[in-house]
């Protein structure tokens, strides 16, 4: 074997060899991050955690039953307002928009996804949290949703488009005005994916705490109302992990925990409700 | 509406009811009336000064080589050219005597009904297909008994009857294109058009709905697009033959097939191009 033939199969299995460490290490900052959150947050959640209150400072024990009811409510007002607006927008875009408008529409809507979370925290501040002289939940929940529109309306568009144009002409040619057309066919057709989308996008901003900082605040006690400040589960995680007592670092582990248990949860259901086949074959 | 069998037998010969010219001729009552059309898409003219009238409970159709325009035409004949964008019609089309250009576009598309090339079932039961088109138009009454008349007219109803709340997509391919005609037929159009309803079939699903064909025009006025000129022959009694966006010759199937007028249908017919 010549000395280049032996060089160029060394390269060969080296950059083989670099390429598949490199698959393996993104796998397993995954798992790495899974195992290490069961470790420290399995051995510290109880169900205190789910029932209680936080403990006054100084004292151990208590839990995080404000910031779960906390987080429920942020994320219903988030998705109350980000479902609609992402969907009907996708609507527009998908099957009445010509094509400067959609460009528009479509270019605004990802620059808008890639605005950082901080970002989108300080408008809600200024917008909602200051005329009103207070934090409180819908600033939080406004924030939250303004997040969820682009990625609801982006994905859900991909989805309205998908469908063949051949049953949009079916529905139209039995005398069916385009908003029968697309609210009896072109959207049933597409539910499966469009449902995706949507948990895709609540999964995505449960986690957001930046958004959440100055605008639902937080709170040690069960928030009062809507215009009050509310505790939240990442906001509880930031507090926690980085205030010096070690019980408290013990309880931002088990939220932590809680918090990335219900994305995947979402993560998972949103890929089974796909991966159950789209509704309409393609043709 | 004429009576019609309730139940059609199938065979694989179908039969082929065209004038002879020795049966006595009952005048011929005219459903549509397309006038001086000119048709553009953009800037790019596809049909030109089209002048065809469609006679009452017979078939027609339209052939011609690929591009010709036929499509097209099918598609003014209930607006359906209207979800292109750049798509401009000129001239005037009449239905029963009134413009359907002046006309609102769903109440005209109910009574002219289409069915396309691919089988286009909703994603629905087979029943929520058929009783589709009643129950956007409003319809009262018993949608149950509409949908198995319907089925019965596609001749479809026996093969289903069992299975009417199935996936329309868990039929064949011939069977889905018998449900679509069996949606279109539920809204009770005067017209039906249908845009080369079987290239995507097999033999024997193409025999079955070309009966169908002949036997609908008890219920309805028929236009038909095909490639298949044989189809043409043996369904249709009038017969237009296209050719670059113009109607070069229109006549009873007979005699286009026969004794074309015109060199190039000739040379069409006989299978020189196209």
């Amino acid at each position: 074997m010549s000395h280049r033939l032996r060089w160029r199969k060394f390269v060969s299995h080296f950059m083989l060899t670099m390429t598949g460490l490199c698959a393996l290490v993104a796998v397993s900052v995954l798992f790495f991050i899974l195992g290490y959150l069961v470790y420290h947050g399995g051995t510290s959640i109880s169900w205190d955690f789910f029932t209680k209150l936080p403990a006054p400072v100084g004292e151990t024990g208590g839990g995080m039953a404000n910031a779960i009811v906390g987080s429920a409510k942020l994320l219903l007002l988030a998705t109350l307002l980000g479902v609609p607006i992402g969907f009907f927008g996708a609507i527009y875009l998908a099957e009445f928009s010509g094509g400067t408008m959609a460009f528009v529409v479509r270019y605004a809507a990802d620059l808008l996804n890639g605005v950082p979370s901080i970002v989108i925290g300080i408008f809600a501040y200024s917008l909602v949290v200051l005329p009103f002289k207070h934090f409180s939940t819908v600033a939080g929940g406004f924030a939250l949703g303004l997040m969820m529109i682009p990625i609801t309306l982006r994905s859900t568009e991909e989805f309205l488009r998908a469908v063949p144009r051949a049953l949009r002409e079916g529905a139209m040619a039995l005398g069916a005005s385009q908003w029968k057309t697309i609210a009896s066919v072109v959207v049933p057709a597409a539910y499966r994916g469009i449902l995706t989308a949507i948990l895709l996008a609540f999964a995505r901003v449960a986690g957001e705490t930046a958004p959440l900082l100055f605008t639902a605040f937080g709170n040690r006690f069960w928030s009062p109302g809507w215009d009050q400040p509310t505790a939240s589960l990442p906001v509880m995680i930031f507090t926690y992990a980085i205030a010096p007592y070690d019980d408290w670092h013990r309880q931002a582990w088990a939220a932590g925990l809680v918090l990335l248990g219900l994305i995947l949860i979402i993560n998972i259901v949103a890929r089974v409700i796909l991966s159950r086949g789209v509704a309409v074959p393609r043709t | 509406m004429a009576s019609v069998r309730s139940a059609v037998s199938v065979k694989i010969t179908p039969p082929v009811s065209v004038p002879t010219g020795r049966e006595p001729q009952a005048p011929l009552l005219m459903r549509m009336t397309v006038s001086k059309v000119n048709f553009y898409y953009g800037p790019k003219q596809v049909l030109f000064d089209i002048n065809l009238n469609i006679a009452s409970n017979k078939v027609t159709s339209l052939i011609g080589p690929s591009g010709c325009g036929k499509s097209t035409l099918l598609r003014t004949l209930n607006r359906m050219h209207e979800t292109v964008r750049s798509a401009r019609l000129e001239g005037e089309i009449l239905i029963d005597g009134q413009n359907i250009l002046a006309q609102d576009v769903t109440a005209l598309r109910r009574r002219v009904g289409m069915v396309f090339q691919r089988p286009n079932p909703f994603p629905k039961s087979i029943f929520d297909n058929v009783a589709y088109g009643l129950r956007i138009n409003g319809v009262k009454g018993s949608i149950a008994d509409a949908v198995e008349k319907s089925l019965r007219h596609a001749a479809l109803w026996d093969e289903v009857k069992d299975q009417l709340h199935k996936s329309a997509y868990e039929l064949s391919g011939g069977q889905q294109q018998r449900l679509c005609i069996a949606r279109a037929l539920a809204v009770e159009p005067e017209v039906l058009l249908l845009d080369e309803p079987c290239s995507a079939l097999d033999p024997i699903s193409t025999a079955k709905i070309e009966e169908l064909l002949v036997q609908l025009k008890d219920l309805c006025t028929i236009v038909i697009v095909t490639h298949n000129m044989q189809q043409a022959a043996r369904v249709s009694d009038f017969t237009a033959f296209l050719l670059t966006g113009q109607l070069i010759e229109f006549s009873p199937t007979p005699q286009l097939f026969t004794t074309p007028s015109d060199a190039r249908t000739e040379a069409y017919i006989t299978g020189r191009f196209g």
